[in-house]
């Protein structure tokens, strides 16, 4: 069962990719859902015997590498932290597989597609499920190739490719940062196994090791190069910039592997490694920090955004932040718990944008919307549902676990705690601002689009409106299912092994204890900020021109996303550009192709020239050779012997 | 061994029944009356079925030596009157429907071809500097004939009269050569001459006419700096005469050399080792360099097989079993890839017109994709590139060379293939990169389709199965290295028997 969860939707991805065309379109959406829905039934069952059932279990496959000291298996470790991303993975991707059946309608290439999100999922659940770092080094990588092949998905789009390899590269500097991560894990511990790590770190903390002749702690040290390794999957400030980017994707590609799942394998990643990050209150404080930052950074731009999925995309990175800064202050169920509920209120407002950008014929500038509600009443309840649970509104998913969020950080009584909670709640006010300004600019005013695109404005086919009404009945429920076990009184039972937090750090056991105006604002802020939106959008439109205009400097700065693109492009990507070009003109092609190739081919061609003119045609000159040739070996010999 | 009347005959049996049905053939080309092309048909299927029986009878005989030692057979002449015949006989049967279309169809074509191939079969089994001499004539004024054989052309005329006058010069510095041997040995019998000059002590008057000797047969391989006529008779004679040239008397005259060298001045190893690594070295580079600027194919083929022939003598430079097996293994595969390469020449032609320069294969890979194919697979082959067989011919004696401690040449050689893989590559670069300026007749024929699905295949797949080979000339190698006195290189001759199941052409 445990194997198959996992390898099912590798099978379905390699036969449709592989035997795609000889499937048929339809056969291949039905075999990759078909896959994927079984793994994640399977994934129910998975759930109840490890997660709830306290059953933590390890299935080994075969060995993978033994060189020396360096050893270990392929093994699929599952415990209850496994089992909540296992299931919500599944789940979420089975959605999306089937709500792609209606959305990719219109594409010639559906089997590759179906292909890449069934591999997505299998490296997804490999990542998940690993037992050493190698393993889920893989997985990790894997996860990036699919998002880099879907992100390209329509290559004949130069945008698409554009971003699909910035996706790449950027994710390659966290990557390496894992790499080196793993690397000294390795070193400091001997082993790349989890169980090993985990169980040496207590005594170990504290110790140093000596790089480029700096006594660092060790245990601080590879926790922050694995969390460069976090940054750069989850896109936290500094590596964010390749998320929004990511939109050139199809739709629910965004979903799947931009909202819900790989972008949350840093955070994943993190919780897992609990048990040493615990050790480093170093490490935790940046944790902390970084995530702060972004919550807030990221909520200031989606602010300003027109593009509906780049919204939606600035606030999954908010979102992320959040999660982090739970992991920064050893709220890890927190973390975890908000990762599942902002899943499927995340992919369900993806998947209701894609249903509106169907429905407006590809259109995504929400400038170019408005008053379109009462054409799709479903998408609108939908997103209706999706943003209250993305804002907090009380009895939503969102509600339950961002709650709890910022009452951790508060709870934490550290500094960086305070300022993360103060951070979080002004992104959470905005977070609710930019969630109806995304409201009301599609869905409601005066038609904006021409109305040739109005007149074919139309509600989606079930395939692809049942997915939604799934996700929304997890947006809605599982905030208020979840509490109790994820963060609330069964939390300790139902983590068991799988997560550590060292004895005062418990900041979910502080978060129930603190004052009552602490839990109020967050939900208090959220009302205002929808109540900003709509004076600003609603009954006074004049005023967002206006500020825009009050503020120029801010207003662009914002728009141009606090400049990290163009900071880049000048620090980074030019002159790596200028110093390719000096290596290839002025290294390859002149030094090593001048004297090389081309100048050895130069000296051949001249070579030949000379002996093809020694071929006069002449009997005469040929036996003067030949005579020649005889005297010149005579006289060897004879130099040889007198000499 | 010596019976007063007369000596056995069972070992020259192959060559008897061949020099008869040469001389039938004649007589049933002279006075049967009929068309000439379609007696030059009969004669030439006939010869082939000729060379077929020979074949036959050359894989039954058993080591012997006849004549007073003048005449001797053993697994290594098999292999090679083999190997000999394979190629004559591919490249006949290509050569009949060519001549055919060209109207030069004439019984005395395949006539020729067979005294030619026994005067090989002759040279291969010479025991004595003697009885070489007679093959090597036989074969020789029977090639004069065929390099001249289109009289009406100027070109082949001159190539034949080329040929014949620096032939002459060979043979004259081969006769002035034996004869210093024999002056300073007092013998010209290749046992009697192994022990004379095994004795370590300096032969210098039968060193001198050692270089004689080896002079005159490398101008029969096409040696640098023997190897002058090559060019100008590959490009005037008729191309399936070039064909036969490229091939036969390259096996012959090669494995005679190995027989002297390895034989009767085995005790001189010293000495004409010197002169092998020399001539091999030239032969390579020149022929790498010499072929770049060629724009005709013939032209090119005579500098490939000038390097060719160079590859093939690092063998002999090494001097032992090993190269000896090397050379053998090389000769082979160079035997099958130039035969295919002669089919896909002679099959070249635009609008009933012969078609002889590179550039007008440009895009053949587009008109006539089966064929650009198959060239291709030779010509990578011929360059060397692996898996295909002529890697592996290189790998053999590059391997043979270097365990002898011929480093020296063998990174000559390497160097120089990638010099030569420059012309081999440029053929497939015209084939398959440029714009086809015209379509090509439809004129393969079945003969050459075969010899050309043959040997392309072989080529390909010869990584699959290269103990079929090596096994033999193995087996092959050992009788040579087996006459050995000199100690360093008896062993390996101990384990080979006479029984090598042959070359299956």
């Amino acid at each position: 069962m445990y194997t198959l969860t996992i390898f099912l939707p590798l099978a379905a991805a390699i036969v449709t990719g592989l035997f795609g065309r000889t499937l048929g379109d339809r056969n291949a959406q039905l075999l990759t859902c078909g896959a994927v829905g079984v793994s994640a039934v399977l994934s129910i069952l998975i759930f109840n015997q490890v997660a709830l059932g306290g059953e933590e279990i390890t299935v080994p496959l075969l060995r993978w590498i033994e060189s020396g000291p360096l050893a270990f298996d392929w093994a699929l470790k599952f415990d209850t932290l496994t089992a909540v991303m296992v299931l919500t993975v599944t789940w979420v991707s089975f959605m999306v597989h089937v709500y792609s059946i209606g959305y990719m309608a219109h594409d010639l290439s559906k089997p590759r597609f179906m292909a890449y999100m069934s591999f997505f999922t299998f490296a997804m659940l490999m990542l998940v499920t690993a037992d050493n770092l190698v393993q889920m080094f893989f997985g990790w990588e894997g996860v990036g190739v699919a998002s880099y092949l879907l992100i390209g998905f329509w290559y004949e789009r130069p945008s698409a490719n554009a971003a699909a390899i910035k996706a790449f590269i950027v994710n390659r500097v966290g990557d390496f940062g894992f790499m080196l991560g793993i690397f000294g894990a390795f070193l400091f511990f001997g082993t790349v196994e989890l169980d090993a790590i985990f169980a040496a770190a207590p005594e170990r903390a504290g110790e140093t090791f000596n790089i480029f002749g700096m006594e660092v702690n060790a245990i601080t040290a590879i926790c922050l190069l694995l969390f460069l390794g976090a940054m750069g999957k989850s896109a936290q400030i500094g590596l964010h910039t390749w998320l929004p980017d990511a939109m050139e994707g199809p739709t629910p590609v965004s979903a799947l592997i931009h909202a819900a799942t790989m972008v949350t394998a840093g955070v994943f990643m993190v919780a897992r490694m609990s048990p040493l990050f615990e050790f480093s209150t170093t490490a935790l404080s940046v944790v902390t920090l970084v995530g702060a930052a972004t919550a807030f950074f990221a909520a200031t731009v989606g602010c300003v955004q027109n593009d509906i999925k780049r919204v939606i995309a600035y606030s999954t990175c908010s979102q992320l932040g959040y999660m982090f800064f739970a992991l920064g202050v050893s709220a890890y169920p927190a973390a975890i718990f908000h990762l599942m509920t902002h899943a499927f209120f995340k992919s369900l407002l993806f998947l209701g944008a894609g249903s509106v950008i169907h429905a407006m014929s590809d259109e995504q500038d929400m400038r170019r919307m408005g008053g379109i509600w009462r054409h799709i009443k479903l998408t609108y309840a939908m997103m209706w549902i999706g943003s209250l649970a993305l804002a907090g509104i009380p009895f939503f998913a969102g509600y339950y676990s961002k709650d709890m969020i910022l009452e951790a950080a508060f709870g934490a009584h550290s500094v960086v705690g305070q300022l993360a909670y103060w951070l979080g709640v002004m992104a959470a006010l905005m977070t609710a601002f930019y969630s109806w300004r995304l409201l009301l600019m599609t869905f409601h005013g005066k038609p904006r689009a021409d109305e040739h695109v109005m007149a074919h404005v139309h509600e989606s086919p079930p395939v692809m409106t049942v997915p939604l009404m799934v996700l929304a009945l997890g947006a809605i429920f599982s905030g208020f299912i979840g509490y109790d076990l994820f963060v609330g009184d069964g939390r300790a039972v139902f983590w068991a092994q799988s997560i550590l937090v060292r004895d005062g750090n418990d900041s979910i056991e502080a978060a129930h204890h603190v004052a009552l105006w602490v839990k109020a604002l967050p939900v208090v802020v959220a009302l205002a900020g929808i109540a900003a939106a709509y004076v600003m959008y609603q009954m006074a439109p004049e005023v967002p021109a206006a500020l825009a205009a009050g503020f120029p400097r801010l207003y662009r700065f914002l728009l141009n996303k606090w400049y990290f693109d163009e900071l880049y492009d000048r620090i980074f990507v030019r002159p790596a550009f200028r110093v390719g070009r000096a290596l290839w003109k002025g290294g390859d092609g002149a030094l090593i192709d001048g004297v090389g190739p081309d100048g050895v081919a130069a000296a051949v061609k001249d070579v030949a020239r000379r002996v093809g003119r020694l071929q006069s045609g002449l009997v005469i000159h040929y036996a003067l050779a030949m005579m020649l040739g005889v005297a010149a070996f005579v006289t060897y010999f004879v130099i040889g012997i007198f000499g | 061994m010596t019976d007063p009347v007369l000596p056995p005959l069972l070992p020259v049996l192959p060559e008897m029944v061949l020099a008869v049905a040469g001389l039938v053939l004649l007589m049933l080309g002279v006075f049967r009356q009929g068309t000439a092309a379609a007696t030059a048909g009969l004669v030439g299927w006939l010869s082939l079925l000729v060379l077929a029986i020979t074949a036959a009878l050359v894989w039954q005989t058993a080591p012997a030596s006849t004549f007073g030692g003048m005449f001797v057979t053993d697994a290594f002449t098999r292999f090679a009157k083999l190997l000999t015949l394979g190629g004559a006989a591919a490249t006949l049967a290509m050569s009949l429907s060519w001549l055919d279309r060209e109207g030069e169809a004439r019984f005395e074509f395949p006539v020729l071809v067979l005294f030619a191939v026994l005067g090989m079969m002759m040279m291969i089994s010479a025991g004595n500097l003697m009885s070489l001499y007679m093959g090597l004539e036989l074969q020789s004024l029977a090639l004069y004939v065929l390099a001249a054989f289109q009289r009406g052309n100027v070109k082949a005329s001159e190539a034949g009269l080329k040929y014949f006058v620096l032939g002459s010069v060979a043979s004259g510095l081969y006769l002035y050569g034996a004869s210093l041997v024999y002056g300073f040995a007092g013998t010209t019998d290749f046992a009697a001459l192994a022990t004379v000059l095994g004795d370590g002590e300096g032969h210098i008057g039968a060193m001198i006419g050692l270089v004689f000797v080896l002079a005159a047969l490398a101008f029969k391989v096409s040696a640098v700096p023997f190897h002058m006529w090559t060019p100008d008779v590959y490009e005037g004679a008729p191309t399936p005469v070039t064909a036969f040239f490229s091939v036969a008397p390259k096996v012959a005259a090669l494995t005679l050399l190995v027989r002297v060298a390895m034989g009767p001045f085995l005790g001189m190893v010293g000495d004409w080792q010197q002169i092998i690594v020399l001539i091999a070295a030239a032969s390579m580079i020149w022929g790498a360099f010499a072929a770049i600027p060629q724009n005709n194919i013939k032209r090119l083929m005579a500098y490939s097989s000038i390097g060719h022939v160079g590859y093939a003598l690092m063998g002999l430079a090494a001097a032992s079993p090993e190269g000896v097996r090397g050379l053998l293994v090389y000769l082979t595969i160079y035997v099958v890839m130039n035969v295919g390469v002669f089919a896909v020449i002679l099959s070249l032609r635009q609008h009933g017109r012969l078609v002889e320069n590179i550039p007008d294969m440009a895009g053949m890979a587009r008109t006539n994709p089966m064929l650009a194919a198959a060239m291709g697979i030779l010509m990578f082959s011929m360059a060397g590139i692996p898996p295909l067989a002529g890697f592996f011919a290189k790998f053999h004696v590059f391997l043979a060379a270097i365990h002898a401690g011929q480093v020296t040449l063998a990174i000559i050689g390497v160097l120089s293939s990638v010099v030569a893989a420059y012309y081999y590559l440029r053929i497939i670069k015209v084939m398959y990169f440029d714009q086809p300026v015209d379509g090509f007749d439809r004129t393969l024929d079945k003969p050459t389709a075969a010899v050309l699905a043959v040997s392309s295949l072989l080529v390909l797949f010869f990584s699959v199965v290269p103990a079929r080979l090596t096994t033999p000339a193995d087996a092959a190698a050992a009788p040579i290295v087996g006459a050995s006195t000199v100690g360093e290189l008896a062993p390996a001759a101990a384990e080979a028997t006479g029984d090598a199941s042959g070359d299956g052409h």
